[in-house]
């Protein structure tokens, strides 16, 4: 392949193109709402209708409107379609004309989609994520091509740290720092030097999905990303490890590793140059802790998924204790794009200390769930009450929980002045977390919600150290005495104490995190645990 | 799906009983999985996806089987096994049935759904049905949050899952 062939494929592709191009959404939630069908029969409509000359149907990634699915736009007029029935795929065809359509219409300029900044996700929806050919056309692996032919290692590295992207995955660290320190790593004391790159792609909060949503929209972005990211650090061979939960995204990733290597885009001499990378998935197999990067690396290994403590980090000892760059897929999903249009461009998106957008996922007790990329920085009353529409009944909402078991709520009072960035959110007491933001109204009891959280960490702990695997045990009976109205104001005491400690002695992130969500519960809510004591007085005088 | 599967079962006997008959093709697919690895003990996992998937569940014989063949330690392997949610070491129903319990689905009534399901099948979640005909599982996050509460239907995702939905796609198996 080399860089003729490549604009080649992009030149047969846009000739190839029909003139209207019907989108119909594939991820999972329009998927499992039946628009495999609805493609179908969209693509029968089309024949019935006589106009395969001028139109075509193509199955595309994430639209982000998942709530409202299966979704359909249409290109270049912009028509969205919500909850299409297989039906009704005759009279969208139609409706190409002008003919009359019973499909709801969707608002493209609705706050949703106009508010929303696409970097990362910007060929979702656009592209069919299952072939290679789409993606290129969209200028997909040109920032490969870029980097391979006209900078060093470290010139992309210089790139990546001027850009201030920071990892994605939860903790924020300098995604330029990282690859730095794995680019100076050594490589294998013993032997030939190897370097590994990992994706993570374990997305373990749940009500969380950007992951999946990039990994099944836009798979080679994810690709390029992690070979752009080998060149940099020196490594030649990647795993994506993808939770098993996501088969969709599994198969994808499948198909588009067999294009991008019939291509001479994987494997060896890639654009003709002495860079050889090849990527292997890896599937999780349903334990959370998993996303924890040493347990990832322990499971990778195919041992059970215990973290280890750091240092020393994956950077230095990761893999069969080999340097190995670990990174988020929405991290990942970066590179290509601030390589493409620079590092500048990016440094002006977001905050000073937050650059660049983010992908949250909007779910719970919202009128508008589905998947947003914002600017970083823009406030939570936006993004929960613009964007996602308030809660679906108008009432108001309570909290939104971000960071997953990792995370906190945060009540709807501080909606308008908590921004969504590294800093100000753990200064509201949670944290970035990968993105899954869930919506809470009056029905949620924040008590439960946190008791919730704690039998997950409790199921989740891998058992290796003592504060963790003893501490949620304990915390949650105590949360279990509150919720059933049986503790006093002592046992409240007692949480808190506990939570102090398993968040200073706990030996990786889940322990570390794990009261969170009751911190931040306890911070915003005490009243409804306060609500649910029982009287001491009365407990004293009982026999 | 990361479900809560039976746990328990006999511990792997050196005698253990033949997996499957010899030639059956299953036992040559998952050969042809541990070969393509090089029978690499990093591939234990993906080994035991595959087996899982061609035998329905990884029993004592099949573990011992592919510790022998990764020249593994039985207990390195029943390790790795029980130490993922994934894998089930028992038996599962004919069909099955599993109720997503993250966050997203919880806030929009997961939990109560699951008790309505457990009256209607007199099933515990995690179990299966005596005739093994139906097993009532439960997920953390499908990632299929978007369309709150999920529910899996012999591998089919059903969204905006509601009670009545989910007994009537039930129904049609076995009556
Ligand atoms: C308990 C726990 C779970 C985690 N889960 C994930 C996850 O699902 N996905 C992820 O990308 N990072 C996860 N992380 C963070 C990773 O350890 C690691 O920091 C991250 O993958 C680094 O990538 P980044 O620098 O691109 O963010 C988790 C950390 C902990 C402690
Ligand atoms: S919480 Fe149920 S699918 Fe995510």
């Amino acid at each position: 392949m080399d860089l003729t062939e490549l604009h080649g494929i992009a030149e047969r592709e846009h000739l190839r193109r029909k003139a209207i191009r019907i989108h119909c959404c594939t991820s999972l939630g329009c998927y499992a709402s039946g628009a495999l069908e609805l493609q179908q029969r969209l693509e029968a409509a089309v024949i019935a209708a006589g106009r395969t000359d001028t139109v075509e149907v193509v199955g595309v990634g994430c639209i982000g409107f998942c709530g409202h699915g299966p979704l359909v736009s249409v290109e270049p007029t912009g028509l969205l379609f919500e909850r299409v029935t297989p039906d009704q795929a005759p009279e969208i065809v139609a409706a190409l004309d002008g003919g009359p359509c019973t499909a709801q219409r969707g608002d493209p300029q609705h706050p949703f989609f106009a508010r929303q900044m696409l970097v990362v996700r910007r060929n979702g929806g656009r592209i069919d994520p299952e072939r290679i050919e789409e993606y290129i056309a969209a200028d997909g692996y040109q920032a490969l091509y870029d980097v391979l032919h006209d900078l060093s290692p470290a010139e992309v590295i210089e790139t990546i740290t001027r850009s201030g992207l920071r990892g994605r995955g939860g903790a924020g660290y300098p995604t330029g720092l990282k690859w730095a320190t794995v680019a100076k790593s050594k490589g294998d004391p013993q032997g030939a030097p190897r370097k590994f790159v990992v994706c993570n792609g374990d997305e373990g909060d749940p009500g969380a999905f950007m992951d999946r949503s990039i990994l099944e929209s836009d798979p080679h972005l994810v690709l390029e990303g992690m070979s752009i990211a080998a060149y940099a650090v020196g490594a030649t061979q990647g795993y994506l490890y993808v939770r098993g939960e996501y088969p969709l995204a599994i198969q994808r990733l499948t198909k588009a590793i067999s294009q991008a290597r019939k291509h001479g885009l994987l494997g060896s001499q890639i654009f003709d140059t002495a860079f050889d990378f090849k990527v292997e998935i890896r599937v999780g197999a349903g334990a959370f802790v998993c996303g924890e990067e040493t347990a990832l690396i322990a499971s990778i290994e195919g041992r059970r998924g215990q973290p280890r403590p750091r240092p020393p980090y994956p950077a230095e000892r990761g893999l069969w204790g080999c340097p190995t760059l670990i990174n988020n897929v929405e991290t990942f999903a970066n590179i290509a794009p601030i390589i493409s249009r620079g590092a500048d461009w990016y440094a002006t998106i977001g905050t000073p200390k937050s650059r660049g957008t983010k992908v949250f996922a909007l779910a719970g007790k919202i009128r508008n769930t589905g998947l947003i990329e914002v600017p970083m920085g823009v406030t939570l009353r936006e993004i929960v009450e613009e964007l996602g529409g308030g809660t679906a009944d108008g009432s108001p909402v309570k909290a939104v929980q971000t960071g997953g078991p990792s995370g906190g709520c945060i009540p709807a009072a501080s909606f308008a002045t908590t921004t969504v960035d590294y800093e100000s959110l753990a200064a509201a007491g949670s944290i970035m977390g990968s993105g899954g933001m869930v919506v809470m109204d009056a029905a949620t009891s924040m008590v439960e919600i946190a008791r919730f959280y704690m039998e997950f960490c409790m199921d989740e702990s891998c058992g290796k150290c003592v504060p963790c695997r003893v501490g949620t045990v304990q915390m949650h009976r105590l949360l279990d005495q509150i919720c059933a109205g049986t503790a006093t104001a002592a046992e409240v005491v007692e949480l808190e104490a506990l939570c102090q400690l398993v968040r200073e002695t706990s030996l990786c992130g889940l322990g570390q995190s794990a009261p969170n969500p009751v911190l931040s519960t306890l911070r915003y809510f005490r009243h409804e645990y306060e609500a649910r004591l029982c009287d001491p007085a009365q407990t004293e005088e009982a026999p | 799906m990361q479900t809560k599967r039976g746990k328990r079962m006999a511990l792997p006997s050196p005698q253990a009983e033949r997996v499957a008959p010899v030639g059956d093709s299953r036992l040559k697919l998952l050969e042809a999985t541990m070969k393509r690895h090089q029978y690499r003990a990093d591939a234990l996992i993906e080994v035991l996806h595959k087996g899982q998937e061609l035998f329905g569940y990884l029993s004592p014989a099949l573990l011992t089987l592919i510790a022998r063949s990764l020249r593994l330690p039985p207990s390195r392997v029943y390790g790795v096994a029980t130490f993922y949610h994934f894998f089930a070491l028992a038996p599962q129903g004919e069909h099955t049935c599993t109720v997503c319990l993250g966050t997203a689905c919880y806030v929009k009534g997961g939990a109560a759904l699951l008790a309505e399901l457990e009256q209607a099948t007199a099933l515990r979640a995690g179990t299966t049905s005596a005739d093994g005909r139906l097993s009532l599982l439960t997920a953390r996050c499908l990632g299929a949050c978007g369309i709150a509460p999920a529910v899996v239907i012999d591998g089919a995702v059903t969204g905006h899952a509601t009670s009545a939905i989910v007994q009537g796609k039930l129904r049609e198996w076995f009556d």
